[in-house]
């Protein structure tokens, strides 16, 4: 690395460049941009008044912002506690090598999550309908589930916790099945052979050594999690549903800064969830950090 | 050898468990497939296929291809595709390329800044999306870039996540040797870069481009927000007008939503081997 033959110092520079110009331009900026539009008042991005921390108290005390924190969080819950376990559970049927048709399960529980949320959200709109959709008609068939079960009127975010689900518990399995690969066989069999059971095999052998990953892929989900718009959007029909039953962050964000036309509340918003991140992001590590020891 | 009673039975489980999941997993792709080509009233009155007298008990004649040619004749839906192909190709073609060169030169040059650099990408890594939305929109306006793909494809040209796991790749798949003998050998550095360093990150180079080639396909709120003709609507967007408007033709909706998922998964399935070990060529030597 540190022979030198012939080349300029700019060479290296040169190969950043485009990288450092778009991150000026296209991050940077707009970062500090955002700081200060989200002390303004704006109406487009032409005109705008300084309101100082206005948008802020405003916004602790705006029902609307609330309830969409309210739901992001519901559906957040649902993909940490409900996706993930089952992802975990997937991951370790499949890491067995005595399975059969390892490969082919992986790319069909993975698939979902190549379809954009987008087509997502339009294939789950028919699925979701009372009486004929598929979800009614076939609980209804199981376990006698209600057919006029309002899915999109008054359950949507219990019904986005389901299309989460189908979306992403392959994607995250994939990550478990790369994390199991760190398990050590052979203290698992030593584990077995001292009459260590499946459970206490589980708890001592594999969830330590899975302990990095999983934290890892809990925080994506979080993160992941908050960030929800389009599904609930355009699966009902680019609004925030009766009630706004539907309404997320994100969406309020979105419906701020570009159909009322406040780029400066909604980048309020945009900070709020930023910071609200940072103290999961944190107060996650400190509770992983608290089971190491 | 012998297998014990309860080891088989595991096993038995084992597979039960797991192909009701796949089948849970490929019942709404059988949904789309089969609403696609019905007719809206079919789609109300049967789940899969309408039932009659044929193979399957299905009627097969009931099946039509009324909802694409509506897409392709009455919506557009040609052009949309032909918006979404041109984005995404472009995008993860420019990104691709823009990422390799800086990941090469924080792995493979020593200058003054280099630990600055690299410490510029880490944090630009967490920076959070949604506070960029707004002043993103405002700085487009001002470029004049609103309701154009320049607007679109400039700010995601150089991922910070793409400059990092191309740096991370070539720390060790790239050897100094090599490059130190090509320029020996008097060899100009972009002849080094493209002749020689880019054929060895090869597997990273395809999951990157699929990547952000599905990343651009399926974003729906850049788009949403740049964009203000429908003409220029990528598929994602096209889509989400088409089911404000038709919200209870069902059947043209599947339709479209197969048009626009079917050429991703074909891709993956294409490109899967080289996909899975691109990842993991950037995991194991990272």
């Amino acid at each position: 690395m540190n022979t030198i033959v012939g080349r300029s110092r700019w060479t290296p520079l040169l190969f950043l460049a485009p990288f450092i110009v778009t991150f000026l331009l296209f991050t940077a900026y707009p970062l500090v941009q955002s700081v200060n539009l989200s002390m303004h008042q704006t109406y487009g991005p032409k005109t705008s008044t300084f309101v100082g921390s206005g948008n802020f108290t405003q916004l602790f005390s705006d029902p609307l912002f609330w309830k969409a924190l309210g739901n992001t969080f519901l559906f957040a819950l649902g993909s940490v506690f409900l996706q993930l376990p089952l992802s975990l559970g997937l991951a370790l049927l499949l890491d067995r090598p005595s399975v059969r048709g390892r490969l082919l399960f992986r790319l069909i529980y993975f698939s979902p999550s190549l379809a954009g949320i987008v087509f997502v959200a339009l294939l789950f709109g028919p699925i979701f309908e009372k009486n004929t959709g598929l979800l009614n008609v076939w609980l209804n068939s199981w376990i006698g589930f209600d057919l006029e079960f309002p899915w999109m009127e008054r359950h949507v975010m219990t019904g986005l916790i389901v299309a989460g689900m189908w979306m992403y518990v392959g994607f995250n399995m994939v990550y478990f099945l790369a994390a199991l690969q760190n398990v050590d066989r052979s203290i698992e069999e030593a584990a077995l052979v001292d009459g260590a059971g499946p459970w206490q095999r589980f708890r001592h052998v594999t969830v330590p050594a899975i302990r990095p990953v999983a934290g890892f892929v809990v925080l994506l989900s979080i993160i992941g999690s908050f960030q929800l718009f389009e599904l609930p959007f355009v699966l009902l029909n680019n609004t925030a549903g009766p009630d706004n039953r539907g309404l997320t962050v994100v969406m309020y964000l979105y419906q701020t800064g570009f159909e009322v036309g406040d780029l400066g509340y909604a980048s309020a918003i945009g900070w709020s969830l930023a910071i609200l991140l940072m103290i999961l992001a944190v107060g996650l590590r400190l509770v992983l950090r608290r089971y190491e020891d | 050898m012998e297998v014990s009673p309860t080891r088989r039975l595991w096993m038995a489980l084992t597979y039960v468990l797991l192909a009701v999941t796949a089948i849970l997993m490929l019942v709404p792709f059988a949904y789309l497939v089969c609403s696609a080509f019905k007719t809206n009233d079919d789609v109300f009155r049967s789940t899969f296929l309408p039932a009659g007298e044929g193979l399957l008990g299905a009627d097969w004649s009931r099946l039509t291809l009324d909802n694409f040619r509506r897409l392709f004749t009455e919506m557009d839906f040609g052009r949309h595709m032909l918006n979404s192909v041109f984005l995404a190709s472009v995008t993860s073609i420019l990104a691709t390329l823009a990422s390799a060169m800086g990941g090469y030169a924080l792995a493979k040059f020593s200058f003054a800044g280099r630990a600055f650099f690299t410490n510029f990408v880490l944090a630009a890594l967490v920076i959070p999306a949604a506070v960029l939305i707004a002043p993103t929109y405002q700085l487009l306006y001002w470029m004049g870039l609103l309701d154009s793909y320049a607007g679109l494809i400039l700010p995601g040209i150089a991922p910070a996540f793409g400059v990092y796991l191309f740096r991370q790749a070539m720390i060790n798949s790239v050897p100094n040797e090599v490059l130190d003998a090509a320029r020996i050998d008097g060899a100009g550095e972009l002849r080094i870069f493209f002749g020689m360093v880019i054929p060895l990150v090869r597997p990273m180079l395809g999951a990157f481009l699929l990547i952000t080639f599905l990343g651009t396909w399926n974003n729906f709120i850049s788009p949403q927000v740049v964009l203000q003709s429908s003409e220029k609507f990528p598929l994602s967007v096209a889509i989400s007008q088409l089911k404000g408007v038709y919200s209870q033709d069902y059947a043209l909706q599947m339709a479209g939503t197969l048009v626009s998922i079917a050429p991703v998964l074909c891709l993956f399935l294409l490109l899967q081997k080289e996909f899975i070990s691109g990842l993991t060529s950037g995991a194991v030597k990272g």
